[in-house]
């Protein structure tokens, strides 16, 4: 029996689970271990739920030795504290929701429970979801394990943090602009952001509703397709969920780029881009070329400068309107004042945090009467030509390659004073959840021993040439091997 | 695009947002910077384009209107900060 995890993929895991050589239990018990060894110093967990682990991790193995096994069954898995838990506290890492615990599960928590999935606890990220480094948890910071001193990326960042520091095989994340794939990034692990419609949203508190995405952090591409296997599909609660078939996305993972057409968009490569990032990709998707696919090297989409605009007024906007709920009356922090209106202002006031506070009134603004045509629905019709851009790219190719990120993981505290710095973190990702298309990052290299990584973007509901893709340059490469020394 | 301070008073209003003194004053100036800088949208010509709400092809998703379980009122009541019987409670609407 191993003693350790030691960075057991999903597939590995499974594979020794069905032969006998570990059970569950000790598979559950090997990553608390784990996770009371290094969490002091990474700090991606806000609730760990160990107990309810063990006893998930019971039946599993009563599952397994049925014979009756799913590739993820007695396989442990962190959520993003953004998306429900039935009896598991779900708090957004927020005040305002501190100790919310929601009475119903989301979709795609329900779905991993059914595969007998092992829930070991709730990442930590930004507030609501709104940022890039998960400085924004109003509980604590969650440290980049590739080097303390900086952010995981976000907001996903405690998953991400997580699967690169082995506390856990994988989790699952949100990504509105970027969230996990920012992230993955700057972890170095894989990160997919499915198309718009995907996987079912019910159960995740919004924040924009037209952008958010839930979707998988992993250690290989295999592993995102096998969880993307088991959480995409039509569901019934979530009315933007597309009745569209399901491939089986590990179907895709065969290693040869022959015939597919790549463009590489310049104004992606944007101005301040780190040049070992820059570096760094251009080899990347030399590699690419080098395994058969057609590259063009010089496409154009003359709207991205314009897509971060775009993002941050329609998202703050939806997100004004999404938050309008948190009044203190249903659920979560409430502040009793001697009237009505006094209760819910200081609720608010109390309950959320600074950047929240700046996307509400950033949102307000934008939809307010006398702004609303000049902000709102302006920023709409750019949304509209962003999209004809990538619709136009995609008769010609089959995916788009880009950097995830324009720099390596910063320093924690250098951007927090300025959200307009800290919004151009999300440059290269945000365009993708404007389009709704799905986009992958995985690991394509270092600064030093700071990882990079690359973003794949397909055409909506193409997760399989995407995963095609990504799975090719792994396997013929080494970055998703390097582990970080913690 | 400067707001003043007026205008940041009357954004939170109608986002019910209690703010301090302090947070007035930052939001003023950071929100005044970030809107300048996005100041770049009145730029792009969108003559004849339509607004985009959401980008995939579904619309006017419907289903029937039957009748199904819900979540039992004791369950939906289980994090209210305040109740009385089977009810939220909340300060006095009209006073």
């Amino acid at each position: 029996m191993k003693a350790s995890p030691d960075h057991l993929t999903i597939h590995e895991a499974h594979r020794l689970l069905q032969s006998k050589q570990l059970s569950s239990v000790e598979l559950t018990k090997s990553y608390l271990e784990r996770i009371s060894q290094v969490e002091p110093r990474v700090r991606a967990f806000i609730t760990l739920t160990d107990e309810l682990a063990l006893e998930q991790a019971r039946k599993a193995d009563e599952r397994i030795a049925s014979g009756e096994a799913t590739p993820l069954t007695g396989i442990p898995v962190l959520i993003k504290d953004v998306i429900c838990t039935r009896g598991v506290r779900t708090t957004c890492a927020s005040r305002i929701l501190e100790n919310f615990v929601p009475i119903y599960d989301a979709t795609v928590v329900e779905r991993l429970k059914k595969c007998g999935a092992v829930l070991i606890g709730k990442a930590n990220m930004d507030e609501f979801a709104m940022g890039s480094s998960t400085e924004n948890s109003a509980f604590f910071v969650t440290h980049n394990p590739w080097d303390l001193s900086r952010v995981p990326g976000g907001s996903s960042g405690g998953s991400a943090a997580a699967v690169a520091a082995d506390e856990v095989p994988y989790a699952l994340g949100s990504d509105t602009g970027g969230s996990i794939r920012q992230p993955a990034g700057f972890c170095s692990v894989v990160g997919l952001k499915p198309t718009y419609g995907r996987v079912s949203r019910y159960g995740l508190v919004a924040f924009a509703s037209s952008l958010d995405q839930i979707g998988p952090l992993t250690q290989d591409v295999t592993d995102c397709a096998l969880v993307l296997n088991a959480i995409a599909g039509y569901d019934d609660r979530d009315s933007t969920s597309v009745p569209h078939p399901l491939p089986d996305y590990t179907q895709s993972l065969v290693g040869d780029l022959r015939g597919l057409r790549l463009g590489v968009p310049k104004e992606y490569f944007v101005e301040g881009m780190q040049a070992e990032v820059a570096t760094a990709i251009k080899a990347a998707i030399a590699k690419l070329e080098e395994l058969g696919a057609e590259v063009e090297w010089e496409v154009s989409l003359p709207h991205t400068p314009y897509a971060l605009a775009v993002y941050y007024i329609i998202a703050p906007s939806e997100a004004s309107a999404n938050l309008a709920r948190y009044d203190g009356v249903k659920y979560g922090f409430s502040y009793q004042a001697d009237n009505m209106w006094e209760s819910m202002e200081k609720t608010r006031q109390y309950g959320f945090g600074a950047e929240v506070k700046r996307r509400i009134m950033l949102g307000t603004y934008a939809l307010s009467a006398g702004y609303y045509e000049a902000w709102y629905l302006k920023a709409q019709k750019v949304r509209t030509l962003i999209r004809w851009e990538f619709a136009q790219a995609f008769e010609r190719f089959d995916a788009l390659i880009t950097p995830t990120s324009p720099t390596v993981p910063f320093k924690i505290g250098e951007r927090v004073d300025d959200p307009l710095q800290m919004y151009l973190s999300d440059v290269c990702t945000l365009p993708i959840n404007i389009a709704g298309v799905p986009a992958i990052s995985i690991p394509a290299g270092f600064a030093g021993s700071l990882p990079i990584g690359m973003q794949i973007i397909g055409k909506p509901f193409s997760e399989e040439t995407i995963l095609k893709i990504a799975y090719a340059y792994e396997q013929a490469t080494e970055w998703h091997k390097r582990r970080p020394n913690i | 695009m400067r707001l003043t301070r007026e205008e940041v008073l009357h954004i939170a209003r109608l986002a019910r947002l209690g703010l301090t003194e302090a947070e007035v004053e930052k939001l003023r100036e950071q929100l005044s910077n970030i809107l300048e800088n996005f100041e770049v949208l009145q730029q792009v010509d969108t003559t004849d384009v339509p607004p985009t709400a959401q980008a995939i092809d579904l619309q006017n998703v419907m289903r029937s209107d039957e009748v199904a379980p819900s979540l039992p009122q004791s369950q939906i009541l289980a994090n209210a900060p305040r109740r009385e019987g089977e009810y939220f409670r909340v300060r006095a609407v009209l006073e």
